[in-house]
């Protein structure tokens, strides 16, 4: 037995000690950080010039790839896109992993690239995992778009902003200020830790709660749900039950609000704490109706899937190329201009709330 | 011959055989030198956390932390690498943690004779944990462009890209230890029977002791990999792919319950693996649809062996008895032997 216990010891050792000897030898110099970021930053794919005149090719074959497929939000801004591309005579189709993991998409975009799809219009999981694989797709001719949440600026031509974030955040904070009467702790409930759009609007919301009008409003945490319906519920219950005195939750992802809605619902808090953030009218429709949410916000995704599927469209026709400036047109939404860094914005999100909530259905 | 041929590695690479001709015939851009590479490449970090795994299911322990230690020395890569230091140094940082993680298993598993099942699902949550600790839930990108080639490009004019080429390497290195040396031939008698083993002189806690620490550097590289390959250190890199690295080896023809399994079958399993799933992917089939013929495959690989004894034993009955025809007698007693053993052992040690 004894023998048995120093075997292990000294092996540890051994490994350790084996380790530590490469370390020192390898530690001086060698490629830092620094010296990697040096020799980056080329765009090489801004020679190509646009012609805004160009047709439109027919049977362009453009696909859709969201976070996860199982996401009802993203179902529906992908159903706008696949409309978009048939009314262009093309055909669109929806596929993606079924978690949000970081490299799950990067499978599907290779595979993309295989089957020569004209465009891919992807909502990054991770702005830099997906990065390498759509280059290459880039590389070989494939137009990139990227809606919802970014990828790498250089990783993509055009990316479709469903509002600008800057607007979709402190409009988030007036909204909550005016519930809770502009006093109180609120918590944000948001989806996972990287992603992309939330963590710009949490940014700004921070950034709005500075204003001297919002000096009563304190937030407390931010807790994450992973846009996992499951995990998002408890993490509301874990929310309520630590902070006793809490007065909001905002939820800016649509998974978030309605598993924190279903909680609240059937807690003791209905009616007590506000619940207001970004959801969509169908998931939300019988909250609104017996009290448990007053008010939330939402762009049309439909309109966002569509846009973004005009603009594939027209990245793989030549008439645009992503350069700020040019005019991008979009069927039924009329003209978008492109601003700086390849991105195209939506419009202002809707408000919905108990006298407007009938008049949408997705 | 006839017991070669009905051999489950050899219905593994059948099949294998199958799916690549099947694919190359049916699925446009399926057979292009771009895809096949992708394919291998898809599945070097499932296949080192298989052969690291391997070695460690033989003897008839397991290891589910395979895939957390990934993800916590990608983390350390990232913090370490956020933090300005060379990329050199970090390597051997980040294998020595992977050994020492590994060897906290085993020093749970060997040295206080914990099941390695319990142990392992505990360390699984703990070392994700870590990790999360480490880097928090930010994600950490810009690895250097002279050593990203390394997970992403192919040798220049193959098919075959470099970390496969590690992968193989290693496989080559795992296969010649398990099959033709003598520590590799006493993991099957440990995975057979652990008493037998220790009172046969074989140092049955040393070897796993090992075992766990060859795991974790083994880990360790499959998380440079990532790493590189992504472009992207983050607490959750590689989430979930233990059981997709159990489900290949089990898929391989290798007992759950030790002493049976080669490194041949793993390896097609591997392949077979990453060529349907490509396959599919290419043909647009669902993730969904995917992990039912994964399960299918899985479950299959389990009842093959079983059925083929079964058959075997009601058509000679006397076979089961002789000595040359070992399986029903393999299989039979292990579980018995795999969950007792661990319980007994130490008390008679220390005797």
């Amino acid at each position: 037995m004894i023998h048995h216990r120093w075997s292990g010891k000294r092996a540890l050792l051994a490994v350790t000690s084996m380790g530590l000897a490469a370390a020192l030898v390898a530690g001086c110099g060698g490629t830092t950080k620094d010296s990697a970021e040096s020799g980056s930053g080329s765009g090489a794919n801004s020679e190509k010039v646009a012609d805004p005149n160009a047709p439109i090719k027919e049977g362009l074959q453009i696909a859709f790839l969201p976070k996860e497929i199982d996401n009802p939000y993203e179902n529906i801004v992908d159903q706008g896109g696949i409309a978009a591309v048939a009314e262009l005579k093309g055909t669109g189709k929806e596929v993606g992993p079924s978690d949000a993991s970081a490299s799950s998409q990067v499978s599907y975009i290779n595979t993309l690239v295989q089957q020569n799809q004209d465009a891919i219009v992807i909502a990054a999981n991770d702005p830099n995992a997906v990065a390498p694989a759509l280059k290459d797709a880039m590389a070989k001719g494939i137009a990139v778009v990227s809606y919802d949440s970014d990828a790498a600026v250089d990783a993509r031509q055009v990316f479709v902003n469903q509002a600008d974030s800057e607007s979709i955040g402190r409009s988030q904070i007036q909204m909550v200020s005016e519930q809770i009467g502009g006093k109180g702790k609120i918590a944000i409930l948001s989806a996972t830790p990287n992603a992309t759009n939330q963590n710009t609007w949490i940014e700004f919301m921070k950034d709005e709660l500075k204003k001297p009008e919002y000096k009563d409003i304190e937030l407390v945490t931010v807790a994450y749900g992973d846009d996992d319906d499951q995990k998002s519920f408890q993490e509301t219950q874990a929310l309520l039950s630590s902070n006793p005195d809490l007065k909001a939750i905002v939820s800016p992802t649509t998974v978030g609000i309605s598993a924190a809605a279903r909680y609240i619902s059937s807690s003791p808090y209905k009616g007590k704490v506000v619940l207001t953030g970004l959801g969509t009218p169908n998931q939300m429709r019988q909250f609104i109706k017996d009290g448990t949410v007053k008010e939330f916000a939402l762009w049309d995704p439909e309109q966002l899937g569509y846009l973004a599927g005009y603009a594939a469209a027209a990245l793989a026709s030549g008439q645009i190329t992503g350069k700020e400036g040019e005019v991008l047109k979009a069927g039924k939404l009329g003209e978008r201009k492109i601003g700086k860094n390849g991105e195209i914005i939506l419009g202002p999100p809707t408000t919905f709330n108990a006298d407007n909530i009938d008049e949408y259905d997705f | 011959m006839r017991e070669k041929l009905l051999r489950w590695e050899s219905v593994l690479l059948l099949l294998c055989i199958f799916v690549f001709v099947w694919g190359s015939a049916s699925t446009p851009g399926f057979a292009e030198t771009d895809n096949i590479s992708f394919l291998l490449l898809d599945y070097t970090e499932v296949a080192l956390l298989a052969l690291a795994l391997l070695p460690i299911i033989l003897t008839g322990e397991i290891d589910l932390s395979v895939a957390s230690i990934l993800g916590f020395c990608s983390a350390l890569t990232g913090v370490l690498w956020d933090a300005g230091m060379s990329f050199e140094s970090i390597v051997p940082i980040v294998l020595v943690a992977g050994a020492v993680l590994g060897s906290l298993n085993a020093t749970l598993i060997v040295r206080f004779a914990l099941p390695a099942l319990a142990v392992t699902i505990g360390t699984l949550g703990l070392y994700r944990g870590l990790a999360y600790v480490v880097l928090g839930d930010g994600a950490v990108t810009g690895f250097p462009d002279v050593y990203r080639p390394i997970a992403t490009e192919e040798i220049p004019g193959t098919f075959l890209p470099y970390a496969t080429l590690v992968v193989l390497l290693l496989g080559v290195l795992v296969a010649v230890v398990v099959h033709y040396t003598p520590v590799g031939r006493s993991l099957y008698a440990i995975g057979l029977g652990e008493q037998t083993a220790r009172f046969s002189g074989i140092r049955v806690q040393r070897i796993k002791f090992v075992l766990y620490i060859v795991s974790g550097i083994l880990c360790a590289i499959a998380s440079l990999v990532y790493t590189l390959r992504y472009n992207s250190a983050r607490a959750d890199n590689a989430n979930g792919m233990e059981l997709i690295a159990v489900a290949a080896v089990l898929l391989g023809g290798v007992s759950i319950f030790g002493g049976r399994g080669t490194v041949v079958g793993v390896a097609s399993a591997l392949l077979l693996m990453a060529g349907l799933r490509n396959v599919l992917f290419l043909n647009d089939v669902t993730n969904e649809i995917q992990n039912v013929i994964n399960g299918l495959l899985l479950i299959i690989s389990v009842l093959v062996p079983v059925v083929a004894n079964l058959v075997r034993r009601r058509r000679t009955p006397a076979a089961a008895a002789i000595p040359g025809s070992p399986p029903p007698q393999e299989t039979l007693p292990d579980p018995v032997g795999a969950t007792a053993a661990p319980h007994g052992t130490p008390e008679e040690d220390q005797r």
